[in-house]
């Protein structure tokens, strides 16, 4: 007759084999180490709504404020307001599509980049992070999907802002809904396969410079201000921008929520989407393993 | 009794401008329930061992088994099976102290309500329920410490590691720390622990590995490798005179109870038994060499780290 303890041996040791032999029992493991990663980052980010909200605000409300409020009404205005260049399209139109893909972008920086180098420096808390049960390519893939929730949120932020500021009204229209939904969810994955790249290469004391050698020229050259189509009279800018991800991204809302202006071929944008957010996503999680595993 | 911990044949080298072997090849087996250290100096490659045991770091060579799973092979599963508690404060600074043990129990599939019981028992167990709404910035290195032990016992690790767990502590906090991680083996944790400091070792662990130089010197029970020595007692003679030690140690070898003679950078290190009028006849013999001072230490971890070695753990 076994000893009780034995059966408890026993019992021990059905348990582990049970617990880490099955595939469906990995699977569960991981959704539910990253479920629990999910949570964590959604209870800190609806604590800190208030911070949250005002970063998010703040710069699609000055930029209409300025360039669609106050010029407009300024006197000569007619020569500073660039609406007067924009061709059959007045600016608040051009703006709302590039004010929702720096929203997007911000938001990857804001949520994967810069707390990155908070917890690759000093603190080191990654390592918390890093211990979970799940694949640590997975925890990366988490800051991923949850900056692309903040951008998404970023980016409705905007519409009701360019419905009340604007001096002029804004023509949107959204004519194909999945089409928009697509691009918008590409558009904020990339942007935080973004994040995760900046943060992963860049060492944590000098995270401030990526404002200035990466987030303004992108920024600027991204055809946020501007539709890529306007660029024809410059054909070695036209094509040189196509390296950037940002340009896609205005383009792809440019032409989901302001179809009647001059836009790139969708075919082509959601495909470049794509690639960008391939690539962006496995140099960052080169990046992410080769900062965390020694 | 088939070990918890296996590591065979570990080596790590870190290749680059300067090439640095920070292991050459340990092995190692941690019995299950025992409460195991690895000694060494700063640099002597403990911090490299756990951490490839906690699957943050990949080996040049080698294997590490955690209940048989291996963990460059599994690392994701290895690490339900393991708790952690690093040198540095990893506490999730965003959290409080209830939400870093919360999360962390649905980071390891609790749910919802097995995770609130089991944080609040943890909080208690380790006298932190005042302090649940804190967040670490506002906590001592003591209780920092404290929670970071809650936090990585918290999915019921089969094995846990403490890196170095009393460096930067206060004594007190040292001592409440050793209560603690004594508690945890009562529950059935096995415990491997690094550590510079002898007496930590010698207090707390069944059984002590010294490393040195990414390589294991000798492994066994605190008191077996105590009494590996051969002597009960260390004197250290700081003499004025140091170009004629050879006569004196000759001479010191002579006097009764005397174990063993070494030379040191400043002097002499002699070994030798509890025996009656030892202190005045080393004195006696040394005194024409210059003696200018002489201290006497109990045999430790360290007298073994020195014979081993002919270093102090602290050089």
């Amino acid at each position: 007759m076994p000893t009780m303890e034995s059966e408890i041996e026993i019992a021990n040791s059905s348990t582990v084999q049970t617990g880490h032999g099955t595939a469906p029992a990995q699977g569960m493991q991981y959704t539910r180490a990253f479920a629990g990663l999910f949570l964590r980052d959604l209870h800190v980010l609806q604590r800190e709504k208030i911070p949250f909200l005002i970063r998010i605000v703040m710069n699609p409300l000055l930029f209409l404020f300025v360039f669609t409020y106050i010029m407009p009404h300024m006197s000569g205005g007619a020569v500073l307001n660039p609406t007067a260049q924009m061709a059959g399209a007045n600016f608040s139109t051009v703006l709302l599509p590039g004010l929702m893909a720096v929203a997007i972008m911000f938001s990857g920086i804001a949520a994967v980049a810069l707390p990155l180098a908070q917890e690759f420096g000093i603190t080191r808390e990654i390592d918390d992070r890093v211990m979970c049960p799940l694949p640590v390519s997975a925890v990366a893939i988490e800051k991923i999907v949850f900056s692309a929730l903040q951008s998404m949120i970023a980016a409705a932020i905007v519409f009701p802002l360019a419905y009340y500021v604007p001096a002029t009204p804004v023509y949107a229209h959204v004519n194909n809904w999945p089409f928009f939904m697509v691009v918008l969810a590409l558009a904020s994955l990339t942007s935080g396969a973004l994040g995760l790249v900046i943060g992963t290469s860049v060492k944590p004391q000098q995270i401030g410079l990526i404002f200035g050698t990466v987030v303004m020229p992108i920024t600027f050259l991204g055809c946020v201000y501007y539709p890529w189509a306007k660029l024809d009279a410059m054909p070695w800018l036209q094509r040189g921008v196509l390296i950037n991800p940002i340009v896609y991204m205005s383009e792809g809302l440019r032409a989901a929520v302001t179809p009647t202006l001059p836009h790139m071929n969708p075919i082509v944008i959601l495909l470049m989407l794509t690639f960008f957010l391939v690539f962006l996503t496995v140099v960052g999680i080169k990046g992410f393993l080769r900062r965390v595993i020694g | 009794m088939a070990s918890i911990v296996q590591v065979e044949g570990l080596r790590k080298v870190y290749e680059g401008k300067q090439r640095v072997v920070a292991l050459d090849g340990i092995a190692l087996g941690v019995r299950e329930g025992e409460l195991y250290g690895l000694l060494g100096p700063n640099g002597a490659g403990k911090t490299t061992a756990i951490s490839i045991c906690t699957t943050r770091v990949l080996p040049t060579s080698g294997a590490v088994r955690i209940a048989g799973i291996d963990v460059v092979e599994s690392p994701a599963l290895a690490r339900r099976l393991m708790g952690i508690v690093p040198q540095y404060n990893t506490l999730d600074r965003a959290c409080t102290i209830y939400e870093n043990i919360h999360f962390h129990c649905l980071y390891f599939g609790f749910s919802r309500t097995d995770a609130k019981q089991r944080t609040n028992q943890l909080l208690e167990q380790f006298h932190l329920t005042e302090r649940a709404d804190s967040y670490p910035s506002q906590l001592s290195g003591g209780l920092a410490q404290r929670v970071q032990i809650a936090r990585a016992i918290a999915h019921r690790p089969k094995v846990l590691f403490l890196d170095e767990p009393s460096a930067g502590l206060d004594p007190q906090s040292r001592i409440a720390m050793w209560d603690a991680v004594r508690g945890l083996r009562e529950e059935g944790i096995t415990v491997v622990l690094t550590t510079h400091y002898m007496e930590e070792a010698d207090e707390l662990c069944d059984r002590v590995a010294i490393i040195d130089h990414g390589k294991i010197l000798v492994e066994d029970t605190p008191a077996t490798l105590k009494g590996s020595v051969g002597a009960q007692k260390v004197y250290c003679l700081d003499l004025s005179d140091r170009d004629s030690p050879a006569a004196l140690v000759g001479q010191l070898k002579l006097v009764h109870g005397v174990r063993g003679v070494e030379p040191t950078s400043g002097g002499i290190r002699v070994f030798a038994d509890n025996a009656d009028g030892l202190l005045p006849e080393i004195v006696r013999v040394s005194n024409p060499y210059g003696l200018r001072d002489l201290t006497m230490t109990e045999t430790s971890l360290e007298t073994v780290f020195i014979r081993l070695t002919g270093r102090d753990l602290r050089e």
